[in-house]
């Protein structure tokens, strides 16, 4: 018997991924600088609910306090470019390991509360660092810094090359976190992950170290996460610890769009982002209102559509984007590998 | 005698953060479910207090009067219309229902009153004191409201190991479905305990709003304090959201003594502390 990944519609989900990853990365090429902003938030987003998806989806640990790590990653960019002279992308990459590193006291400590007390918890963290933020003066305090002018142009002189940087950076950041939680699902860790989604009790008796592997995913989230976030305010080039720290912004539009695209499912973020942003191209102007709609939204799809849109395709259709599921194949079938 | 006033200030406000804690830990205690609205609820108990006092012309503590059952009436109508149906075995139904209606209340409140701080007046009493011991003053407001505190969960308490729905919720709390087979009707259960805990949220969210400034943005952090307060006292225990509560507000008060942009911090740096040394809080009833 042997094990394969790939269906007939995750072959043509993959190509279908690399041809639009392709056209994407000409972006710069076809789009204009609107465009390119837009697309590079879209970026950001996907990232961030990817990561939300791994960590709520699959390993059970609903956060509500992503922000922290967002925030955290921000202002390691600040601090790296503005008190050590790093470049902003070197910065970028070493805003991953340094949240990773922070994630785990962390993690030790908010594990000892469960479920919803859980969310709660990383809450209370994401405070604790916005708080500690603000008593920063040399970054501003409470009122936050801009990233300085000499910083900016040490990036690219010309300020139509900074974008065109940032966007591929954006690009380039998101596309890899996203194949690192494919490896990662494909790897024994990620059948331990997908059988933690399905049923915790029946995987732990399965021998598998449930606390473990949730361990490893919350600081891997933090890795990715802290990355995603000092590339969020390198884009927006001002940082305060209320921007950086958004529970609306980073986490309440992140769990939104998870929820609506499928939770516990890889493609799930990546269909919730894009019916995010044309929500919001096409409602921005209604404020709160409709703030109002997408909790009402989010609370409707919860109920009577647990698995989000992309469950509802798999339901109907049996799709999936992504070689993930694991089929055994029978040694007899003609189609059958060593 | 400086610390001894700040001291008994963090024990005053204590008083409201145990009430805060209360309904969060009646509602987790029958149904295990954690509400993440239950900030913005009581800033809506806050913002139905201010509609009273102004249309009727009443003295906020007054209007508890009518600000209690409004309150008790909206949260059996919330539980039973919408969050039976996101109990079960999965825990994240329940917690991204009460993280969207947190998102709904607070920008509901945002179009309703706009952005504008508020608060309510409560007259002569607002500034009034009383001499506790020599060279101790206490003002006569937060005085009411950490009696009224003790009382409140005095009086759950009470209900719960005195009374017929008492026991109901005990029932429940131990055993869903055997209480089912007893012919509880959990649903209507569930209903009445998170109609008990809007009440208590309703009088923890006047008092909030006689004391200080509120706008409908400030919900969130009520949680966290209410959060701190039962992991610190312990879960499940009642008298054990009051010690600490009055341990986060005293934390607080020397925070805020030693340095204003430490008030917050000291609190939560306390309830972290005390979730590191003792996770299972001071004084536990009920494994999470």
């Amino acid at each position: 018997m042997t094990v394969e990944h790939a269906t007939r519609s995750s072959r043509i989900g993959v190509a279908l991924i690399a041809v639009t990853l392709v056209i994407l990365a000409f972006a710069p090429y076809w789009g204009d600088r609107q465009t390119l902003r837009l697309l590079a938030e879209i970026y950001t987003f996907v990232a961030l609910a990817s990561l939300w998806n791994l960590l709520a989806g699959y390993a059970g640990l609903v956060s509500v306090g992503q922000q922290a790590f967002v925030g955290l990653g921000g202002y390691l960019l600040f601090a790296l470019a503005i008190l050590v002279d790093v470049h902003p992308v070197a910065a970028i990459l070493i805003a991953g390991p340094i949240g990773a590193l922070v994630a785990i006291p962390v993690a030790a400590l908010i594990f000892r509360l469960r479920g919803a007390y859980f969310a709660i918890g990383t809450w209370v963290v994401a405070e604790v660092f916005r708080l500690l933020a603000s008593q920063i003066s040399v970054l501003g305090g409470g009122s936050g810094i801009s990233l300085p002018v000499a910083v900016v142009i040490a990036m690219a002189p010309s300020r139509q090359m900074r974008e065109f940087e940032t966007y591929w950076l954006a690009l380039a950041l998101t596309g890899i976190i996203l194949g690192a939680i494919v490896a990662l699902l494909r790897s024994r860790h990620g059948l331990a992950l997908t059988a933690i989604r399905d049923n915790e009790l029946a995987a732990q008796s399965n021998g598998i170290d449930v606390w473990r592997i949730k361990f490893i995913v919350y600081v891997l989230t933090a890795f990715g996460t802290a990355m995603i976030g000092a590339l969020i305010f390198l884009q927006k080039l001002r940082i305060s610890p209320d921007t950086a720290f958004n529970v609306n912004d980073w986490t309440a539009f992140v769990i939104f769009i998870t929820v609506i695209g499928g939770i516990g499912r890889i493609e799930g973020p990546i269909i919730g982002t894009v019916i995010f942003f044309l929500l919001r191209q096409a409602l921005a102007d209604l404020g709160s209102l409709y703030l109002l709609m997408m909790g009402a939204v989010a609370i409707v799809v919860m109920l009577w559509a647990p698995k989000g849109i992309w469950g509802l395709i798999v339901e109907r259709l049996g799709w999936q984007a992504l070689p993930l599921q694991r089929r055994l194949i029978p040694e007899k079938e003609p189609r059958g590998k060593s | 005698m400086q610390w001894f006033n700040v001291i008994l200030q963090g024990v005053l406000i204590g008083g409201l953060y145990a009430m805060f804690a209360a309904g969060l830990s009646l509602i987790f205690g029958v149904m295990r479910l954690v509400n993440i609205a239950h900030g913005d609820l009581i800033v809506l108990a806050a913002y139905v207090s201010l509609l009273v006092t102004q249309g009727l012309g009443v003295n906020p503590l007054t209007s508890l009067l009518l600000v209690v059952p409004v309150m008790a009436v909206i949260g059996y109508a919330l539980q039973r219309g919408l969050l039976n149906r996101s109990l079960g075995d999965d825990l994240l139904p329940p917690l991204l229902v009460t993280f969207g209606l947190s998102i709904i209340i607070q920008n509901g409140l945002l179009e309703l009153f706009t952005a504008d701080s508020r608060k309510l007046q409560a007259g002569a009493i607002e500034i009034q004191t009383f001499q506790l011991a020599q060279g101790v003053w206490v003002g006569i407001l937060p005085f009411i409201q950490f009696i009224v505190a003790v009382l409140a969960i005095a009086a759950l308490q009470m209900l719960f190991y005195r009374t017929a729905l008492g026991r109901a919720f005990r029932a429940t709390s131990d055993d869903q479905a055997v209480a089912q087979l007893m012919g509880l009707d959990t649903r209507h259960v569930f209903a009445m305990a998170m109609a008990l805990s809007l009440a208590v949220i309703a009088i923890a969210g006047v008092f909030l709003a006689v004391r200080a400034n509120f706008d409908p943005a400030i919900g969130p952090a009520r949680l966290i304090f209410g959060f701190e307060a039962v992991i610190i006292g312990g879960l499940g225990s009642m008298w054990g959201t009051l010690a600490g509560g009055i341990i986060l507000g005293v934390s607080q008060a020397i925070g805020a003594q030693i340095d204003p942009g430490w008030q917050l911090l000291a609190g939560h740096i306390v309830f972290l502390a005390i979730l590191a040394v003792r996770p299972q809080g001071l004084f536990p009833k009920v494994s999470g």
